[in-house]
């Protein structure tokens, strides 16, 4: 605050008061922003210069960029197999997502719209299973995909099949109650005058529920997609050759044993890994606030 | 498109929450009944039930080789019910809930019935299958050379890739010069025609088979001394690289006394059923068992065997810890940036809320490594910020704390989204109201915002609750559940649960299936147990604020 000397007192105090109120009620949002902010982005920032560092290893990497070479981006299209990782990686996410939104999502509309026996046990059941994580079961999924490898090698070991099969299992679990609670919220007159009109179970389904339901879609097709972009523990059972690695198992390998020297690689992979990600989120965007808490209602 | 949140001040009562009404469905089965069958509908059903036969046939071909019938069964069966369903016109709700259900049951229900029944037995290694298997590989592992026993020439060979693929022996006879190629199966004879012979009897080439270099074999050479190629007399074993030696089994299983004799010392291993192994006199075990049934064994021994059940107690509390603090924290922390964030005299809000979402957005696989590296002590980016030495993996304390840290950077945009969106979905009218009445913003935070916004994000709370009990990526990824006291190797100071298990089920100790499976269901009924109270409790509350 700037003042001057012959300027009268009381106008001094008036301006004074204004900035304080200004602060009280505003301002300090901005403050508590521009730290959230900070907070947020400092990891990235580091990543960004590790990735355009020239020397491309982790000790000579500060948090602002040192230098800008893409260096570190040739070398990981050269020396590994990222390519293949990251077609690897999107071709599973993509289907895995969108398969389970749709095994889920007829499953939540025959919950949410019909009455049936088994119903509520079936609903129970569901929440049970997804307590259960997948990787408790590693053992036994092991010997199972053994098995299946040596008679379907098409769908074992070392493919994207097998692990898109496996990640299927889970599909009911995470999604169908988000889903459902989002299906109840939807008047069922809606449903109910189109099957007046003469619409079967299967157009009701297609034509009208699903276009209102986009924003729930739109979620949990994010958070499947994010689910297995980043899912590293049983797909590194399952993938060995290089090849037929997920980016999640393949730049894993990157920094286990060579952890200083690949750290711009590794680095560079984490900004390319990101975008399709981003770029998932940016489409989705709109839907995403109100689709988060919307179905989280419980049954 | 906007969508009411469906929590308190929503008049709706949401379905299914009262009792369920049974007796009639809702709507009229006739009007289904009556509803014209489209064309495109009938395409697509022809379509997909085609896929359904040629899927199946597919599949069945390999199980009709492999001779497995109980598997063909449930191709058939699984089939046909498939069939059945989408040609009828009844059960319409079936249709819907059968494909994900297949799924369902095939890649997780039977993993889990499958791993529950593991956990009473001793499956792991050293029993591994059955106890003629073990029998086998007893007497196998016996074979010595005894004077007078034939020698051979010996080249290794493999038909796959020279580092990775099955290793065959190729021998030479020293009298007939006949070569066989031999694994763990047996021996078979080559025709002389196929092979390429030194003088000396050493096989250089073979149809067929990969021989490997000098450098090659030796790279591999701890496969090629555990190699026992079963023969008539005993086993052919490798001595080095080029010569090997028929040798007789000098422990063989006697049926009389159901146990396994030394022929050179004489002592006996009598076959203990309950423990699924030989165990002699003195209590000395043999490595190679079987599997058995040992009832509720490995329970009591992770609530009474001291080595198990001291840590087992200890992770238990700091898994508690964990899963509450990352989603406690990153609940506060994100719904105090959302409530300062929320004010209709705020500008640009949305530049800060795409930045602050980045987190989210990164893959979080990566940047928990990127983390890892950033807590490095000699040139992690914490150190070198504040410049301090701390070495933060090697202590307890805060190894725990910097994995709550990176947790709370990875979690606490998730919680902002969410409590953005349910402080939109609060009416202004009633804070207004509060403050009309003369509440303090603290007052009126407690007694509206709060309850409302925690009604509707206690789900998620639970959700992400759950999710964080078995975060393995959290913890393998950064501390690899270190550090780890000198005494016990077994387990470490910021292990979940669930890393202890996986390390119980691969670890170095020895792989112990069955105990690593115990450890799940234990998991499995805590998880269970804590999201049910708290599903009862919000479901309470809901009553009472709605």
């Amino acid at each position: 605050m700037t003042t001057y000397a012959d300027a009268p007192t009381a106008n001094r105090n008036a301006t004074g008061k204004s900035k304080n109120r200004w602060f009280a009620q505003v301002g300090w949002r901005h403050l508590v922003g521009i730290v959230a902010v900070a907070f947020s982005i400092f990891p990235i920032l580091f990543v960004i210069s590790a990735a355009l560092n020239p020397l491309g290893t982790l000790s000579s990497t500060e948090l602002l960029p040192t230098g800008a070479s893409v260096e570190n981006f040739t070398n990981l299209f050269h020396k590994t197999a990222f390519g293949h990782w990251f077609l690897n990686s999107l071709l599973l996410a993509g289907v895995a997502s969108f398969a389970s939104i749709f095994l889920s999502s007829l499953a939540a509309y025959a919950f949410s719209r019909m009455r049936f026996a088994g119903r509520r046990v079936g609903l129970l059941t569901l929440l049970l299973i997804q307590m259960f994580p997948q990787f408790l079961a590693i053992v036994a999924i092991f010997l199972i995909f053994t098995t299946i490898t040596d008679l379907y090698p098409a769908i074992g070991f070392n493919t994207p099949w097998g692990l898109f099969l496996l990640y299927m299992g889970g599909a009911l679990g995470a999604n169908t109650w988000l889903m459902k609670g989002f299906f109840d919220t939807l008047p069922k007159e809606l449903d109910e005058s189109a099957t007046m009109d003469g619409a079967s179970h299967v157009q009701v389904f297609f034509r009208i529920m699903l276009p209102l339901v986009a924003p729930i879609l739109a979620v949990t097709g994010l958070l499947a997609f994010i689910g297995s972009i980043n899912e590293f523990i049983i797909a590194n059972v399952f993938l060995t050759e290089p090849n037929s690695k997920t980016l999640a198992v393949g730049m894993f390998g990157l920094v286990a044993g060579e952890r200083n020297n690949n750290f711009g690689m590794f680095a560079a992979g984490t900004l390319l890994t990101a975008i399709p990600t981003v770029l998932v989120f940016q489409i989705l965007q709109r839907y995403i606030v109100s689709g988060l808490t919307a179905g989280a209602v419980k049954g | 498109m906007s969508t009411s949140l469906s929590g308190p001040g929503s008049a709706t009562q949401t379905p299914g929450r009262g009792p369920v009404r049974s007796g009639l469905p809702r709507k009229s089965r006739t009007a289904r009944n009556h509803a014209p069958i489209t064309v495109t509908g009938l395409i697509v059903k022809v379509v997909l039930l085609g896929l359904v036969a040629g899927i199946a046939l597919w599949a069945a071909f390999p199980l009709i080789e492999a001779k497995m019938w109980t598997g063909l069964a449930i191709l058939v069966a699984t089939t046909a019910v498939l069939f059945y369903l989408y040609l009828t016109r009844r059960h319409i709700p079936a249709k819907y809930l059968v494909p994900g259900t297949l799924f369902l049951i095939a890649f997780q229900i039977f993993p889990v019935l499958y791993t529950a029944s593991t956990a009473f037995t001793n499956f792991g290694d050293g029993h591994r299958g059955t106890k003629d298997d073990a029998i086998v590989a007893i007497q196998s592992s016996s074979v010595k050379q005894v004077p007078g026993s034939a020698e051979y020439a010996l080249s290794i060979a493999t038909k796959g890739d020279p580092a990775t693929g099955p290793l065959v022996f190729l021998v030479t006879d020293p009298k007939t010069r006949e070569v066989s190629a031999g694994d763990a199966g047996g021996l078979r004879k080559l025709d002389p025609g196929q092979v390429t012979v030194t003088p000396t009897g050493k096989v250089t080439a073979a149809d067929g088979y990969t021989v490997l270099n000098f450098g090659q074999a030796s790279a591999r050479s701890k496969e090629i001394t555990d190699l026992v190629v079963p023969t008539a007399g005993g086993a052919l074993r490798s001595s080095g690289l080029s010569r090997a030696y028929e040798g007789k089994a000098i422990r063989a299983y006697d049926a009389g006394c159901d146990c396994i004799k030394d022929s050179e010392s004489g002592k006996t291993w009598t076959a203990d059923e309950g423990a699924g192994s030989f165990v002699a006199a003195d209590g000395e075990r043999l490595t190679q068992g079987w599997k058995v049934n040992v009832g509720l064994k490995n329970f009591s021994r992770v609530l009474t065997d001291p080595g198990i059940s001291g840590p087992f107690f200890g992770t238990l509390a700091w898994n508690f810890a964990f899963a509450l603090g990352s989603t406690g924290f990153t609940f506060l922390l994100g719904m105090a940036i959302a409530l300062a964030l929320h004010s209709p005299r705020m500008k640009g809000t949305n530049f800060y809320r795409v930045l602050l979402i980045l987190p989210y957005a990164m893959p979080s696989f990566a940047m928990l490594l990127v983390w890892r590296d950033m807590f490095n002590t000699d040139f992690g980016l914490i150190n070198n910020l504040f410049g301090v030495g701390v070495d933060w993996f090697g202590g307890s304390w805060s190894a725990r704390i910097a994995v709550l840290l990176v947790q709370l950077w990875l979690g606490y945009p998730y919680m902002f989204l969410v409590a953005t969106g349910a402080l939109q979905a609060i009416p202004r009218e009633l804070t207004e109201a509060t403050s009309v009445d003369g509440a303090t913003p603290w007052q009126s935070f407690r007694a509206v915002t709060l309850p409302l916004l925690l009604v509707a994000l206690s789900p998620l709370l639970i959700a992400s609750f759950a999710y964080n009990f078995n975060n393995v990526n959290a913890i393998l990824l950064t501390t690899e559940g270190g550090p780890f006291a000198p005494d016990n190797p077994a387990n470490g100071a910021t292990d979940l649960l669930i890393t202890y298990t996986y390390r119980l089920a691969f670890g170095a100790q020895g792989a112990e299936f069955g105990l690593a499976a115990a450890v799940s269901i234990f998991i499995f009924a805590i998880v269970a147990t804590v999201s049910a109270v708290s599903f009862a409790r919000t479901r309470k509350q809901e009553e009472v604020y709605s």
